[in-house]
């Protein structure tokens, strides 16, 4: 039980505080009467004293102001001149030494890499001449590397794309403008983008309006051909969802927003993201939970060099250029306007 | 005999792009104003990117690799020119100096150009 205390006003916690707050000790209560008597009774100061002590005080405080001037404009003068000198020396002495200190650390851990191109490095090892012997028959899929990443090491490659996903994101809640639908009406925010997008842009270009009716169908074709082979020749997921993006941004620039927003807004940007995400892990969760238990599984590696072969890895191809193309493209117009 | 005729041919015309190019550069960084740095940079689009895969176009002989550069070629002089038109289009939008640094013939082009739409 806590012990209670009757003169807690005299404890030292509360003149601690009360110390704080007049900024000295407060007297003892007799002393304090003692001191208020002898000021009103014989120690009264004339009119003349009062007056000089006022010019006295009035004076010091003057002095004290220029010396605190002076010392104030000496230290800004010491820190344009001088001080700005060291301070640069400093800082380059620093950013040596901090150059130097990476270059040590880097060098240091190259010199206890393995040599290159000796038989004998850990990097030849059984995983990778299994994935360049049997990778073919194992996933059906011709490119061994998309038969790495989407079928051996898939798991991974969902982290990926989940990486590109979660940074859309986090530009999304930084750059996110608040829109109509969310509030009702147009925040201010939003017009001065608005207006900044439609000052500094040159608008309606019909050089680029001609170009780009030539070349957007051309660049999204060549990003569906990326995706869709690749499995059999070099590419994939993530080159072909970038040409694709390239393509989307290329209109959005001829044509403006009004055209794009027909067929891409914010709602697109979500379900489409959500749904090769989804489709992926499940399809993935699928193939590994049947592939660990020894079940019999729908998913055939097929024939080789085949369109529609390889098992999963051209769906899971699908998914990830999708995410690639919307992540992209939802990066530039969130820079561009704060908004999809 | 052919061959080395060939090899000549691919020589003289890279090496012509290669000047071009080089020229194209040293034009961006030389030339005061974004205007005519554009101009020197859309030479090394044009005429030094045609000149350099022409060469390699000779150098490697007719084959699908030929038709693939050409389509290269054709892709690059599409869309470079435009890149290097936008830029221009930009810098007569926001520079507002643009009749202090240089002879403008057309002003009123200028002015509705600044405006917008």
């Amino acid at each position: 039980m806590a012990k209670i205390r009757s003169d807690y006003e005299q404890s030292w916690w509360p003149r601690f505080l009360r110390w704080l707050d007049r900024g000295a000790a407060p007297l003892d209560e007799e002393l304090q009467q003692g001191l208020e008597e002898t000021r009103e009774g014989h120690l009264t100061l004339s009119q003349e004293d009062a007056a000089r002590e006022e010019q006295q005080r009035e004076a010091r405080i003057r002095s004290d102001l220029a010396r605190e001037e002076h010392m104030y404009s000496r230290l800004q003068e010491w820190r344009s001149s001088r001080g700005k000198k060291l301070i640069n020396r400093l800082y380059s002495a620093l950013a040596i030494v901090v150059c130097l200190g990476i270059i040590w650390l880097l060098l240091e851990t190259a010199s206890y890499l393995p040599p290159f191109g000796y038989p004998d490095n850990p990097a030849n090892n059984e995983v990778s001449r299994r994935y360049i012997e049997q990778g073919m028959q194992e996933t059906g899929a011709v490119n061994i590397v998309a038969g790495m990443i989407l079928d051996y090491r898939a798991f991974d490659t969902l982290g990926e794309s989940n990486v590109l996903f979660i940074a859309a994101c986090a530009v999304l809640i930084l750059l996110r403008l608040p829109s109509a639908s969310d509030g009702g009406v147009h925040s201010t925010a939003r017009l001065e983008a608005e207006a900044d997008d439609r000052m500094y842009e040159p608008k309606n270009d019909m050089i680029l309006q001609h170009a780009a009716t030539l070349l957007v169908p051309l660049i999204l074709l060549f990003g569906v051909y990326v995706i869709m082979n690749g499995h059999i020749s070099p590419g994939g997921g993530f080159s072909g969802g970038a040409i694709m993006g390239a393509g989307l941004i290329l209109y959005l620039n001829a044509f403006g927003f009004q055209k794009t927003e027909r067929f891409f807004t914010y709602g697109t940007f979500r379900v489409v993201s959500l749904c090769a995400l989804s489709f992926y892990a499940l399809s993935k969760a699928y193939s590994f939970f049947t592939g660990a238990n020894h079940l019999p599984s729908v998913i055939t590696p097929g024939t080789p060099g085949m369109l529609f072969s390889a098992g999963l890895i051209p769906y899971l191809n699908i998914a990830v250029g999708l995410v690639v193309c919307c992540t992209m493209y939802a990066f530039y117009t969130l820079f561009r306007k704060g908004d999809l | 005999m052919l061959d080395i005729l060939r090899f000549a041919v691919s020589c003289v015309l890279t090496l012509g792009g290669l000047f071009v190019l080089i020229s194209g550069v040293v034009g961006v960084f030389r030339f005061p104003y974004a205007l005519s740095r554009i101009h020197a940079a859309a030479l090394g689009d044009t005429l030094g990117i045609a000149l350099m895969i022409s060469g390699v176009m000779v150098a490697e002989g007719f084959s699908v690799i030929t038709l693939k550069l050409l389509v290269v070629m054709l892709f690059l002089w599409l869309t470079s020119p435009v890149a290097s038109h936008l830029i221009g289009r930009m810098e007569v939008t926001i520079n507002d100096e643009l009749d202090v640094s240089m002879t403008v013939a057309d002003l009123d082009a200028v002015w509705h150009e600044k405006e917008g739409d």
